[in-house]
């Protein structure tokens, strides 16, 4: 039986990069849906404007920094397939 | 009367040595050293055996042999083909036209005397 | 108090600042040593003209009205941004590689170079467009009047008017100076980049600073600011979801689609590795400038009298502190906000009138002739000049004319709902190859109308331009008609109303109108260049300067005519020009001549439109032509692949038959001279053989003895000189001989094959000219001398003359010194001249040939080695073979 080639896996760093791509393609998707948390509070519960003003401001602030974070990933990223 | 055999072959030194050996044993030996016009003087004067080189000037060993084979005259007339192209192919060729005994140069001169005198015994 | 005239100087110094700054970005630019222009930061920044005015003034407004709402127009573009691998990549990547100089640009682009979609997108932006301009000369003019205001002076509305006419008019001067300076095919302004980025920081900073005083300064710190939040009139917002996600949606696809935008997104794209870093870090800017906008709100609503402008809590809310210093640093801010938006749209708006509108009705009025005699440049460049002056003139009637009374925030959305009528069309264009022209036409202008029908119009107030009836009943009193209840839906908040309408019909008119319809050539290949746009392009390419457009001409040109045709036809004309090497200016002399050489290749039609695309683009789209180009020299290629395939395929068959045919050709051969090999050998063995049986059994005479001893050692010989011969010929042809080059003369040569053959028993007269034969030679003498003896012993052999002559002729010939050995036999026949050069074709009987008929086949052999040749010469009487001696080609023996 013939063991798999090396050439089935990428190469690691490459194989890091296709994921970050689809953290890429996701996150958007993510963050639209948790900017819209907020609409589904009860509105005469606990929870204020300004815990929503302080939930989206959170939720946008992470998603800046994962969002840096794949981009240092990309930043080197030279091949095209989409 | 002693038998007759008529040698065909064109290499003057191997004419001289079957002659010489067939001589020996009492055979009358005829010699001929044409293909192309070796039928007819078969034909004119039929010996009571052939022993027929293949390659002829004129005309190759298998065509006269062929010729005769066609012949009624001679159909039945032994032949002794000796070939110095000692390939199987030509064996095959050789049997194929009827021949009654292949032979391969270089011979042994036994080997030949024995042939010829069992060719013609019957 | 800050006295007004103080601020007039404090914006007029401001406005002086950022002039030096532009015009220090342009100067390094130019100096080539503006590396850090093209920075992501810089990149970043001139994306936040996002934030006009409207962000600046008008979101604490927003707020302090409809409560966290605001923030979803900063939502919107932080999802597109962080999205950006899905659309802002590709779009980057198609405006570089396309050349694409604004949105409009892009559409029409797409679709076959529509001048007809160009026309539209662009009015449809310029509509859109001017009440948002007009909006930004109302948010200067407003914070002007409330200094004034501040001052003492109660402003009137001429003053305000005034006072927008002037701010117009210094826009006006700012962008005409900075955005037409060149007409660079990529339509990148680095002074106008530079100047916003700056511009951005003031913002930024102004509104961050109000902020920081408005938590710490006046509510006392982060958690009383969180109670105040929780107990203003704010938290008894309700947010409506509905809203919530379509204004999200709204602002995501307007950031796309706004033309300023499109403009810093993706024209002035220096480097698209700067769109990663813009990615988190334009949303981490847009997260800022929404950070105090809640607390500015809550603080405004409670600490100013009831019934201020909550447009203006960013300005007033200092100053009702006697924070003056604060108060200006934000006029700044606002003014700042205002004035980079204006510059850009205005520039974006003129590049789609100036290429879209005004230069293709000149050149139409002109007719045919007008590429050769009119410039081209200096139409585009005062054409966009006259666009800039027009769009803000636009703004500023639209200013007049609504009397500045609308809420900021309101004008806003509107016109972000007519600029996103261009989102099906342009990502259908880019994602989906079947969209056409038809469709895009379709569904841009049902959605134009709705917007126009159900939300421009009706917001020009009741009876502003539609009357209340019609509102109400709609038109001729059809009820489904009703600008804010189309198809009977009411209950429904009319911006998400019409936004739903329009995108929904707009895509679907788009869908079906291109599903319907087929679309040309060209449109075809610019679907195939923009969807397939990572397939074909390459990364990263740095923006090209003038010279290189006639670069960019020669790839296409040698696209298309071939690399040297190309060159020749280039390198022609610069030196028409005076200039050397291979780049012409691109004149419109130069121009039609390229496109009559290109209609040589790809037809006049062909060739016309693409040139005639270059010219109708104005800024010089090249790439657009290298697209066509590409995809025309495609399909040349790859009709030229298919018959070269063909006839390829029928070579290797050819060459399969042929390469068979030798195969069984050798094979034979190999057959028959392993026969003849096996014959030669086999017989003189049968004599040696058979005489040495005779000689063993003994008792013959001593004659008979000789004899036969004699017969056994010729054919001893015989085999000798046989196997000698094969040996010779199997070390000639496998090309191992090792050649002897010496220097000599023919006659030594004639001299010792005739001695060598002279006492052959077959020895034949030979009849030479001695004075003719003194010729050097440089060659291996031995075995010439192997020919030649050879020659003469076969003639010795053969010549069937009474009284056998062989004739040994040098002579001249062609240039070149040949020798001829003809003898006065009966002469070879025709058919067997053939075959006398091959390997044992001996043609007589065997006993005069003496040996294998191996001669001629090593004569030919040694002939070939040597460089010379030996063919047999007929019709000389007799047998004559001719050897061509080789060249002597040791100069120092040339004669």
């Amino acid at each position: 039986m013939a063991r798999p080639t090396k050439n089935t896996f990428l190469e690691r760093a490459g194989y890091r990069r296709r994921r970050m791509r689809d953290v890429a393609r996701v996150l958007p998707v993510l963050i639209g849906i948790l900017f819209c948390i907020p609409l589904l509070w009860d509105r005469n519960g606990e929870l204020g404007t300004a815990d929503a003003l302080i939930y989206l401001f959170t939720v946008w602030f992470c998603a800046l920094g994962v969002s840096a974070g794949i981009a240092r990933f990309l930043a080197t990223d030279r091949s095209d397939d989409r | 009367m002693a038998k007759r055999v008529l040698v065909i072959e064109d290499e003057p030194n191997i004419i001289e040595a079957i002659s010489f050996i067939l001589s020996r044993d009492g055979w009358t030996v005829h010699t001929h050293s044409d293909g192309e016009t070796a039928n007819e003087r078969i034909t004119a004067t039929p010996p009571d055996l052939i022993i027929l080189d293949v390659m002829l000037p004129g005309k190759s060993g298998f065509d006269i042999l062929r010729d005769l084979r066609e012949s009624p005259q001679t159909t039945d007339l032994p032949v002794l083909m000796l070939t110095a192209r000692g390939q199987t192919r030509d064996r095959e060729m050789a049997e194929r036209l009827g021949v009654t005994q292949f032979m391969t140069k270089p011979f042994s001169n036994a080997e030949v005397l024995e042939s010829v005198r069992a060719l013609v015994r019957d | 108090m800050v006295s007004f005239n103080l601020l007039l100087a404090v914006a007029l110094a401001y406005v002086a600042f950022l002039f030096v700054i532009a015009f220090a970005a342009e100067r390094s630019a130019e100096k080539g040593s503006g590396a850090w222009l093209r920075s992501p930061w810089i990149y970043t920044l001139s994306l936040s003209i996002y934030c006009t005015a409207w962000t600046f003034y008008g979101a604490v407004g927003y707020a302090a009205r409809s409560g966290l709402e605001y923030l979803t127009i900063y939502l919107g573009p932080t999802v597109v941004m962080i999205g950006w691998w899905w659309v802002l990549r590709k779009l980057v990547r198609i405006g570089r590689s396309q050349r694409i100089t604004s949105i409009a640009d892009l559409v029409s682009s797409r679709f076959g170079k529509s001048t007809a979609l160009g026309v539209m997108v662009t009015l449809l932006m310029v509509v859109a467009a001017t009440p948002y301009l007009a909006l930004q000369l109302q948010s200067v003019t407003l914070s002007f009047a409330v200094f004034a205001d501040a001052a003492g002076d109660s402003w009137l509305s001429e003053d305000l008017t005034r006072s927008a006419l002037w701010v117009a008019l210094g826009l006006a001067v700012f962008t005409i100076i900075f955005g037409t300076r060149n007409l660079d095919a990529n339509e990148r302004h680095h002074g106008i980049v530079m100047a916003i980025a700056v511009e951005a920081v003031v913002k930024l900073c102004a509104l961050v600073a109000v902020g920081v005083f408005v938590v710490w300064g006046v509510a006392g710190g982060f958690g009383p600011m969180i109670d105040l939040i929780d107990t203003s009139d704010i938290a008894q917002w309700q947010q409506s979801s509905g809203r919530w996600v379509g204004l999200t949606f709204l602002s995501g696809a307007a950031f796309l689609t706004l033309p300023r935008m499109f403009q810093v997104l993706v024209v002035e794209n220096a480097d698209e590795k700067n769109l990663i870093t813009a990615s988190w870090a334009f949303p981490l800017y847009l997260l800022t400038m929404s950070l105090f906008v809640v607390p500015i709100a809550v603080v405004g609503l409670k600490i100013l009298p009831e019934g201020s402008n909550p447009d203006l809590f960013v300005l007033t809310i200092p100053l009702s502190q006697g924070l003056d210093g604060l108060a200006i640093f934000s006029f700044l801010g606002g003014f700042s906000s205002a004035t980079s938006m204006v510059i850009v749209a205005t520039i974006a708006l003129a590049t789609m009138i100036s290429n879209h509108i005004v230069t293709p009705l000149w050149l139409s009025s002109k007719g045919p002739g007008a590429v050769v005699s009119g410039d081209i440049r200096q139409l585009v460049i005062g054409a966009r000049r006259l666009s800039i002056a027009g769009v803000l003139l636009l703004g500023y009637i639209y200013f007049r004319l609504s009397g500045g009374g609308e809420a900021l925030a309101a004008i806003g959305l509107i016109s972000f709902a007519g600029v996103v009528q261009v989102l099906p069309a342009m990502i259908g264009g880019i994602f989906w190859r079947g969209a056409t022209r038809w469709g895009a036409v379709a569904g841009i202008t049902v959605g134009f109308v709705i917007w126009a029908w159900s939300l421009f119009l009706p917001s020009f107030g009741p009876d502003g331009i539609l009357p209340q009836t019609v509102i109400d009943h709609g038109p001729f009193g059809i009820a489904a008609l009703r600008p804010q209840a189309l198809f009977g839906i009411t209950e429904i908040d009319p911006l998400i109303h019409a936004l739903m309408w329009s995108m929904l019909l707009n895509s679907v008119a788009f869908f079906f109108g291109s599903v319907l319809t087929f679309p040309q050539p060209l449109e075809r290949l610019q679907g195939a260049q923009f969807v397939n746009i990572f397939e074909h392009s390459e990364g990263a390419r740095a923006w090209t300067t003038s010279t290189a457009e006639a670069e960019d001409l020669l790839i296409m040109a040698q696209r298309i005519l071939g690399s040297n045709e190309a060159q020749v036809l280039f390198q022609q004309e610069a030196q028409r020009q005076g200039k050397a090497g291979y780049l012409p200016e691109v004149t419109p002399e130069f121009v039609q001549n390229l496109e009559r050489e290109l209609a040589g290749s790809v037809g006049a039609a062909t060739a016309h439109a693409m040139v005639g695309q270059f010219i109708q683009g104005a800024s010089v789209s090249v790439e657009d032509l290298i697209a066509v180009a590409d995809e025309a020299a495609q399909i040349m290629e790859y009709s030229n692949r298919l018959e070269q395939k063909s006839a390829e395929q029928e070579r290797t068959a050819r060459q399969l038959r042929d390469a068979n045919e030798k195969l069984t050709q050798l094979s034979i051969q190999k057959d028959a001279f392993l026969s003849q090999i096996s014959h030669e050998l086999r017989t003189p063995m049968t004599s040696i053989r058979s005489f040495s049986e005779i000689l063993r059994e003994g008792g013959m005479s001593d004659d008979e003895l000789s004899k036969y001893s004699g017969i056994i050692h010729d054919e001893a010989m015989r085999l000798t000189r046989l196997l000698d011969d094969l040996l010779d010929l199997s070390v000639l042809e496998n090309g191992q001989v090792t050649l002897n080059m010496a220097q000599g003369n023919l006659k030594t040569v004639i001299d010792r094959a005739v001695s060598a053959t002279a006492h052959s028993p077959t020895a034949i007269t030979v009849k030479r000219r001695d004075g003719e034969e003194t010729i050097p030679l440089y060659t291996d003498l031995d075995r010439l001398t192997q020919v030649f003896i050879n020659l003469i012993a076969n003639a010795g052999k053969y010549c069937d003359a009474k009284r056998p002559v062989l004739r040994i002729e040098p002579r001249k010939v062609a240039g070149e010194w040949v020798v001829d050995f003809i003898d006065n036999g009966a002469g070879i026949t025709k058919e067997n001249q053939q075959v006398i050069f091959e390997k044992f074709s001996r043609l007589s009987d065997h006993r005069k040939a003496g040996g294998a008929g191996l001669g001629l086949a090593i004569c030919r052999e040694i002939m070939t080695r040597l460089g010379g040749t030996i063919t047999y010469l007929p019709g000389q009487g007799g047998a004559a073979f001719r050897v061509v001696l080789p060249a002597a080609v040791n100069p120092a023996l040339t004669r």
